[in-house]
């Protein structure tokens, strides 16, 4: 019997053969860490060793508060700053470099075959390259620090096939929201996500990168495609270190297979207060929105900035609404100026915020009032997530957040081809 | 452990419920991070939660953010467990690796309500209650070292002094 990509990436590092089931220690290719890093010192500091095992490993990328919002949050960064400084770290992004989950595969640390683990959980992102990664606390993170080791249960795998090509007006988003809708929140418990099937290598890597981020909002530990001739090329000139890519065996055993046409696929939208409470944007269109959100570590990249763009060019942002834009990285930000995409949505009268999770996680960069409601291309909807515990957030893709910016009321994108 | 008071929730609560993101990147002690335990899903809560009473809940406790305040808020409210259907993974990890007991127990879920008593023998794997007696899912053995050891950062404390 074959091995799926998980076993075989985690066999390997292991130096042992092992399935699914089993526990394994491993030491990781990086370790990523965001201003949740000052807490991690902290845990650090306890352990009673001076210095990280393996300051190479560690990469720590400021993106969740930035810039400070408040006095601690700087105090924070501080902190990050010095033991960065102090344990010569080498890897360290400050304020202007954008989301980790966009950097880390743009500064090419995201590579196929390579273990990572991080402090985050939207690490899975980094399968979307043919890479292990999976979330972590940030205790097991301190002590990864201190001993370059962490224990992993080795995964079952859920593969997903898909065929077709997406309609017009419909993205990876749609399928990745239609997939948890239909499975529920826990679907991939525990689990590895393999998106495979004959479309899967015709989805770009942003696409790619907006499924395996998703893959965390269906509790798996990590998620992967197949990394090919799309990847490789896109990982031209950024690949930090050599890599051997893994792939599953035709033969590997899964734990269950799903498919998938694309053809059939509407836009879809996460109703409040559940990711899993999803339904077509036929059945929630006409819902009033005060914000609307683009940007994010799942649809912050230059192909989502151009498919809002694609619809706010030469039309206004509805007077009721307040659109927040946030490019997932410095890198995107630049592609946006050079493409016309940024002037179009400032044109169209969006706010451009510094690149950074923004308002996702509730911390500051436009939170909501009582009774407000927000549709965002981010992956949480939980209560109180954005703000007040009594507004309600909408998750949908850029192109549905740019229609209901313009119509002021959730709407379909496909009314604005 | 003596018998505590059972707190029951439902399906699916989020690390933003259990401990919300306006608060995740301050840095605060145990004490006062217990004082916003489930403050979005139930503000009585951490007014009320007495040591030794225990959390009661469906599929996917735990889902959401890697937050690990979302355990150790529950584990400086002095709850002796959370039994659940399943817990979202990283959830389950930060648990173990703070110390807090995390139990799967789909018989105890159908059972419990909200002001039943209910204790935790971890010695014979079971929870006690008026309700009857349930038996958890044994912990996967590589990590019981783990717990037995107080939680991670004293697990690897005693690893690194070996070294």
């Amino acid at each position: 019997m074959g091995k799926t990509f998980t076993e075989k990436v985690l066999g390997r590092r292991a130096g042992k053969d092992v399935q699914a089931g089993e526990v394994v220690s491993v030491s990781p290719d990086y370790v990523l860490s965001h201003d949740n890093s000052a807490a991690i010192i902290k845990e650090f500091q306890k352990l009673g060793v001076e210095k990280v095992k393996a300051p190479e490993k560690i990469v720590i990328v400021l993106d969740h508060i930035v810039p400070a919002a408040d006095e601690k949050y700087a105090q924070n960064h501080k902190s990050i700053r010095e033991f960065v400084a102090e344990q010569k770290i080498p890897h360290f992004f400050d304020i202007n470099a954008g989301i980790c989950h966009q950097v880390l595969p743009e500064q090419g640390f995201a590579l196929p075959g390579l273990v990572i683990v991080g402090s985050d959980s939207h690490t899975p992102s980094y399968g979307a390259l043919g890479a292990f990664a999976a979330g972590i606390g940030r205790t097991e993170t301190a002590c990864t620090w201190a001993t370059d080791e962490i224990w992993l249960r080795v995964p079952e795998t859920m593969r997903v096939d898909l065929s077709g090509r997406f309609r017009p007006g419909v993205f990876a988003k749609d399928l990745s929201l239609k997939l948890i809708g239909d499975h529920g929140a826990e679907m991939a418990n525990y689990k590895a996500v393999e998106f495979a099937g004959p479309a899967a290598g015709e989805l770009s890597v942003g696409a790619r990168l907006t499924l395996a981020n998703m893959s965390a909002e269906m509790g798996a530990k990590n998620g992967y495609f197949a990394p090919d001739a799309t990847a490789l090329k896109w990982l031209e000139g950024r690949a930090r270190k050599p890599f051997a890519p893994v792939a599953s065996d035709p033969d590997a055993l899964y734990e269950s297979v799903l498919a998938y046409d694309l053809d059939a696929l509407e836009p879809q939208v996460a109703c409040p207060h559940t990711v899993d409470n999803v339904k077509p944007v036929a059945a929630v269109a006409g819902t009033r929105v005060h914000q609307v959100l683009i940007g994010t570590c799942t649809n912050g990249r230059l192909e989502d900035l151009e498919a809002a763009a694609a619809i706010l060019r030469g039309r206004k942002v509805h007077p009721s609404v307040r659109v927040l834009v946030i490019p997932a990285s410095w890198q995107v930000y630049r592609e946006a100026l050079a493409s016309g995409a940024l002037a179009a949505l400032v044109d169209a009268g969006c706010v451009i915020l510094n690149s950074g999770c923004g308002p996702c996680l509730g911390a500051h960069e436009g939170l909501m009032a009582a009774g407000e409601v927000c549709l965002s291309t981010s992956n949480r909807n939980f209560q109180g997530r954005m703000g007040h515990r009594d507004s309600e957030i909408y998750l949908a893709s850029p192109a549905t957040a740019a229609a209901t910016a313009v119509a002021g009321i959730i709407a379909d994108p496909r009314e604005f081809a | 452990m003596s018998q505590g008071k059972v707190w029951a929730y439902g399906d699916n609560v989020n690390t933003d419920v259990i401990f919300p993101g306006r608060y995740t990147y301050q840095i605060m002690p145990p004490e006062e991070m217990a004082r916003h335990a489930l403050e979005d899903l139930d503000p009585g809560f951490a007014a009320g939660v007495k040591p030794g009473d225990v959390v009661v809940a469906g599929k996917n406790f735990g889902c959401g953010s890697s937050r690990e305040q979302a355990a150790a808020c529950l584990k400086a409210s002095g709850v002796q467990a959370v039994v659940a259907r399943s817990f979202a993974r990283i959830y389950f990890r930060n648990a173990i690796n703070l110390g807090l007991a995390v139990l799967q127990c789909d018989e105890a879920v159908d059972a419990l309500a909200t002001g039943d008593l209910a204790e935790v023998d971890f010695a014979k794997g079971e929870i006690r209650s008026p309700k009857g007696t349930f038996r958890f899912l044994p912990l996967p053995e590589a990590v019981i070292g783990i717990i037995e050891a107080g939680g991670l950062l004293e697990y690897t404390r005693k690893k690194l002094t070996k070294e």
